[in-house]
């Protein structure tokens, strides 16, 4: 039993090896930044006025 | 706390911050320094961009730069050597832009299509400051989109030396990581796969020992073949060389030990150090990825290419074409617009030529050129637009003759590092015993003897040595980096430690370009300056000019009655007061002139002079004080003597003073320099520096705006940090200093390994504890001790 067991474990860990190397390899580790802040940004981004008084309201 | 606002955003341009004009341009409730900045956020504003203003306040860079012509984009040629991928319908590019600095630079960038549909998606790497544009070449050319980003103000900054190819081309630390991950891959899983060999097997779990062992040394050969490739085929050549490094103990240690766990493993006689040799591995690729880690945005390659504009204006036939400038001849007859650089030796052939050699020559006063006068290459027009005739190709004038220079021909000579030297006397003393362990043993044992001799290899294996290196400079490096000191390797950290001469450049290095100041003796009301301003104003005269600019005025009045007299002085009346500024000649005063003076005459009555003055950089008096104590000094002016009185106190002997310096005179001073034994640091900013750079053992390129042209070198310093040269020497020296005393703590776990080893007792376990613990050790004391000597020299 433990053999089959065994042999899984080592394959399903190498399918995740496959695909860091994919990864790395397609580029998606050469930026580490760009992507943190470009999740942020809103699909709409709100217009300047309405951000303003929600400044106002944090500060009073 | 509203008023606060509202004050701040009353001063300063809502675009980039900087502080407004007396009479600002508006737009709605916003205000402007400039045009440019005007510009740019009315298209904005129009496209629904304005979030852009949203994300960070004033985050647009100031335009009031004239920005270039972008027409030689049209030409096929030029623009197939700037595009990534080109179909029938679409087209790839990528850019260099110095502009990007803040998260609204990101979303601006990226939300193009919104102001032009026809790009169909644009991308930014922001540590390479870099974009990738995809767009369709049908509805848009590609000097569209390059113009659509500078009216956007973010100018991209193409040049013949692009260093975009080759980043693109440069997979170098792809490669590196992929190999850390399959050798921790394989380290995590035999380390799993070793546990229980080590804490003991029940009896009835005997039988999975020697399948354990089996999948060890199928997860080690990846590790071998693949990870640790590199060491072997670098101790191979070097040793082909005749050259000891490092790796070669390393590869030697590795290659012993996958063969002695291979027969253990296969002849069942023990478990092997598959563990210990994918830990080590793993380690020192880590330290390897540590100490290449660059700075993507930074260049230090630069040559004059990449100073130089990618294509000019030629005039063939009565028309205008922009040709690709490696393709300009001899004959060809050019225009070059204001602003623009002179791209090789030309005559004059029409217009007003007043070219600004200060980048090339180091002199930093404007230089005018009359019609048929030879102009060299690397002058930067001042006035409108002028017409030339090429008489010698690009690579052979007088500027860019200094790279067909020996010096450029080869890679400059490695740095010589403590762990290359340290490494040579290792290797022969592990060699040695490892021999003697053996022979100990040969003739009571020889199993024995074999085991003693692979142990010592195995477990002396210097992979905490390998680590100190790399760590304690990375450490600095990122170090240095924080305090704007920017390196081209850890190598050079090393280099700094060794410096005993130090060079400088006088124009732009120890000077400060953007504040050239004036001295006012005398009294003067605050609207006797604007009366002054406004006179200044309409000469040409490169004193007036200055003053202009450091009095920092709007113009208010019109001036009546302007007379100039070329080299002496300036009359007028201006608001109905009569005024006169010159040399006191021109004014009919005696006063003795000694360099620039420009006296000052209002309604007859004598206001007293303004005296011009080079601003050094801040804190370079104490700066040369305190490096003068240990080191030589030198300068090395292209710039003519008139400065020599006042850095005299800064140099120790006069002899060390030098004016009037050529490329090619510098680059020679420092080869004599280095004849007499001397480790040569040079500072420098400009093309005229490049030699002097690229020869000297530390070449450190200072410059006000890291993202500007800075010539080839070893270092960048940004002209912010020049104060903190000596902290940074100091820093340095420790730091060699932190590598040696962790060098003697991984000898010390070297030799307690040792200690087992040669009796031929060295287990798995010993090995596979002390090879992590060695290295903890070293990254945590290399890493610690290098910030507390920044903290003592306050750098952190």
């Amino acid at each position: 039993m433990i053999y089959p067991l065994l042999g899984l474990s080592i394959v399903l860990a190498i399918l995740f090896l496959m695909a860091f190397l994919w990864a790395n390899k397609t580029g998606q580790n050469d930026d580490m930044y760009t992507p943190s802040v470009r999740m942020l940004f809103d699909d709409q981004p709100q217009p300047p006025a309405e951000e303003q008084s929600d400044e106002d309201h944090i500060q009073t | 706390m509203k008023e606060q606002i509202n004050l701040s955003i009353d001063t300063q341009c809502y675009h980039c911050g900087e502080s407004l004009p007396l009479i600002p341009f508006s737009s709605e409730d916003k205000q402007f320094c400039c045009a440019g900045c005007k510009g740019v956020y009315l298209i904005l504003s129009s496209h629904q961009l304005s979030s852009y203003y949203v994300y960070n306040a004033v985050p647009g860079a100031s335009q009031k730069k004239e920005t270039a012509h972008f027409d030689y984009l049209d030409e096929p040629a030029i623009a197939a050597e700037l595009v990534d991928y080109t179909d029938d319908h679409t087209t790839v590019l990528t850019l260099y832009i110095p502009a990007i600095h803040c998260s609204s630079c990101i979303w601006l960038l990226e939300n193009l299509y919104k102001i032009k549909p026809a790009i169909s998606s644009s991308r930014i790497d922001f540590p390479k400051k870099q974009v990738t544009i995809t767009f369709k070449n049908q509805q848009i050319s590609l000097r569209n989109v390059v113009e659509l980003l500078a009216s956007v103000g973010y100018e991209p900054l193409i040049s013949l030396q692009d260093m975009v190819k080759k980043q693109q081309s440069d997979h170098s630390e792809r490669n590196l990581v992929t190999k850390i991950a399959v050798a921790g891959f394989c380290f995590a899983n035999v380390m799993m796969l070793s546990f229980p060999d080590y804490f003991g097997f029940a009896a009835f779990e005997q039988n999975f020992k020697s399948f354990f062992n089996w999948i060890n040394l199928a997860l080690g050969i990846p590790v071998l073949l693949y990870s640790a490739r590199d060491y072997f085929i670098s101790a191979w050549t070097n040793l082909k060389n005749g050259i000891l490094n490092l790796d070669f103990p390393l590869a030697l240690g590795i290659a012993v030990m996958f063969v002695r766990s291979a027969i253990e493993i296969i002849t069942q006689t023990g478990a092997g150090f598959i563990d210990t040799l994918c830990s080590l591995v793993f380690f020192i690729l880590i330290g390897k990825w540590m100490q290449q880690r660059t700075y993507h945005y930074l260049s230090f390659e630069r040559d004059y290419r990449s100073y130089f504009p990618v294509a000019v204006t030629c005039i063939a036939n009565g028309k205008e074409q922009p040709i690709p400038l490696n393709e300009l001849k001899t004959g060809d007859r050019i225009l070059i617009r204001s602003n623009e650089i002179i791209p090789a030796d030309a005559i004059l052939l029409k217009g007003e030529a007043k070219l600004d050699f200060s980048f090339v020559t180091g002199e930093s006063l404007p230089v005018e050129k009359v019609l048929g006068e030879v102009i060299y290459a690397g002058g930067r027009q001042l006035m409108g637009a002028i017409e030339l005739e090429v008489v010698k190709p690009v690579s052979q004038s007088y500027l860019t003759k200094l790279w067909n220079n020996e010096t450029f021909a080869g890679e400059k000579d490695p740095i010589q590092t403590f762990s290359n030297t340290a490494s040579k006397y290792f290797s022969i003393a592990l060699l040695l015993v490892a021999i003697a362990a053996g022979l100990f043993w040969i003739n009571t044992d020889l199993n024995k003897a074999a085991a003693a001799f692979t142990a010592v290899l195995i477990i002396a294996c210097p992979c905490a040595l390998a680590l100190s290196s790399p760590f304690t400079l990375a450490a600095v490096l990122s170090i240095f980096d924080q305090n704007k000191f920017y390196l081209k390797s850890t190598a050079v950290i090393e280099e700094l430690a060794r410096i005993s001469t130090i060079v400088f450049d006088k124009t732009g290095t120890i000077t400060n370009p953007a504040a050239n100041g004036f001295a006012f003796s005398g009294s003067l009301r605050p609207e006797d300056k604007q009366l002054l301003s406004d006179l200044a104003r309409n000469s040409g005269h490169p004193l007036s000019r200055e003053l202009v600019k450091w009095l920092g005025m709007a113009a208010v009045y019109p001036v009546n009655q302007y007379r100039e007299q070329v080299g002496r002085g300036l009359s007028g009346t201006v608001n109905g007061h009569e005024l006169k500024i010159g040399s006191a000649a021109f004014l009919g005063i005696s006063a003795k002139d000694k360099g620039s003076v420009v006296h000052v005459l209002i309604d007859n009555a004598y206001c007293g002079c303004f005296r011009s003055e080079q601003r050094w950089r801040t804190g370079f008096k104490q700066l040369a004080l305190k490096l003068g104590q240990d080191k030589d000094l030198h300068l090395l002016s292209g710039d003519q003597d008139h400065d020599r009185g006042l850095l005299t106190p800064f140099f120790q002997r006069m002899q060390q003073l030098h004016f009037k310096q050529s490329p090619q005179n510098k680059l020679d001073y420092i080869t004599g320099l280095q004849r007499t034994g001397k480790k040569v640091m040079m500072l420098g900013d400009g093309l005229n520096d490049a030699g002097a750079l690229r020869q000297s053992n530390l070449g450190v390129a200072v410059t006000d705006d890291i993202n500007n042209f800075s010539p080839g070198c070893d270092a960048i310093l940004d002209g912010n940090a020049f104060e903190k040269l000596p902290q940074f020497i100091r820093q340095a020296k420790d730091a060699v200093k932190v590598i040696h005393m962790s060098f003697v703590i991984s000898i010390l776990y070297n030799v307690a390994g040792l200690f087992f080893a040669v009796q031929g007792l060295l287990s798995p376990l010993i090995a596979a504890i002390l090879m992590p613990l060695s290295t903890v050790t070293i990254i945590l004391f290399t890493t610690l001790s290098a910030r507390y000597y920044a903290r003592k020299n306050k750098l952190l």
